[in-house]
């Protein structure tokens, strides 16, 4: 490295201007820097939304082709536990957003309680999404050899939801789809619940580097890319919610 | 080679959005919340993934421009979100209408 012209030739090292430790020597300024990194940020995000896209896609059309065994199946979903859940990455994200602006006026404090209430709001999603799943291992509505279309087949048998829905049976050769419906499910929740899981990790390094003060003295672009990814998985959530839970709640 | 002038490109000052604004944003979408849940319970039809879909529309456009900073954003960073969002919808209205608009595949 040392030995390249440009570093042997004085005219160039003056050239060398000053700058804060975090800034790197390609950019210009820290503003360049922020600014770049902040465009990257979302060009990956852009990918995830590519991503997720291909599941809702997929989702729509086969709601489309086998809509009576996906009405029936969003019937199994709890309107308690998504709404509650929606309320909870909701706030989660703005403490989320407050925790960057901590970060930005330099509260050291500010930031750790923010970054603390983010990290156990996202465990309570977690929490609740545990509970969901849990009911449907009960039913046997994890898709695979366990598998029953009991419910939808002879709804009277599942009192908790006939009893809200008046579901009609539906015929066999239907029933069976709804499996589709569930492998799904679990596919786009268990997607948007492994960012989650990814999320609150990273949560968990950054609070002891904000006790460190590591996120304000002024570099910020960390705390700010990884609230851009904590958004951008609740921005995943509020469309799960009404395509999971709220659009096939008649017929 | 041409001297690079330093600082002549467009310089973004990095703009600290107030908690005000992040608190009218929070209640908005806690209360957009409510009332897609309360939308649903009553039967509109079609209109209910319509409404329900509006309304996750409007949330997450909040989302984006506000808690995700883009309304403050340099042009870069806009021009980026509003082309890959348009690419993101043109893929997936072509594919829904090629499949919503055949029968193949059923059963």
């Amino acid at each position: 490295m040392s030995d390249s012209p440009a570093v042997i030739n004085g005219a160039a090292a003056a050239e060398h201007h000053e700058h804060p430790p975090y800034q790197r020597h390609h950019f210009e300024t820290v503003e360049q820097q922020a600014d770049t990194t902040n465009f990257a940020m979302w060009i990956f995000l852009l990918t995830e939304i590519m991503f997720f896209g291909g599941l809702f896609t997929a989702y729509l059309i086969f709601r489309n082709w086998y809509y009576p065994a996906f009405v029936a199946g969003s019937h199994q979903l709890s309107m308690l536990w998504g709404t509650l859940n929606t309320t909870v990455l909701i706030v989660s994200s703005f403490t989320m957003a407050m925790g960057v602006w901590c970060a930005e006026t330099r509260r050291k404090n500010g930031l750790v309680w923010c970054l603390v209430l983010t990290l156990i709001l996202g465990i309570g999603f977690l929490g609740i999404k545990s509970i969901e799943y849990t009911e449907k291992i009960v039913k046997h509505h994890v898709p695979g050899f366990h598998y029953s279309v009991q419910s939808f087949t002879n709804p009277v048998s599942d009192p908790e939801v006939y009893k809200e829905y008046h579901d009609n049976p539906l015929a066999p050769d239907m029933a069976v789809h709804t499996e589709l419906y569930f492998s799904l499910y679990f596919l786009m929740t268990g997607m948007h619940a492994l960012h989650m899981i990814i999320g609150v990790s990273i949560l968990a390094g950054m609070i002891f580097k904000a006790r460190a003060g590591a996120y304000t003295t002024g570099h910020v672009t960390f705390v700010e890319n990884f609230g851009l990814y904590w958004h951008f998985v609740d921005i995943i959530w509020i469309f799960l919610y009404p395509l999971l839970y709220l659009i096939s709640r008649h017929t | 080679m041409t001297e690079v002038k330093p600082h002549s490109h467009e310089e973004h000052e990095h703009q600290v959005v107030s908690p005000k604004v992040y608190l009218a944003i929070v209640a908005t979408l806690l209360v957009a919340t409510g009332l897609t849940a309360g939308v649903s319970y009553i039967d509109l039809g079609v209109f209910n993934a319509v409404v329900a879909l509006a309304i996750a529309v409007t949330k997450a456009t909040l989302v984006i421009l506000f808690f995700m900073h883009v309304k403050y954003s340099t042009r870069l960073t806009k021009l980026v979100v509003g082309s890959g969002i348009f690419l993101f919808l043109v893929l997936i209205s072509m594919t829904l209408s090629d499949y919503f608009t055949r029968a193949w595949g059923r059963w």
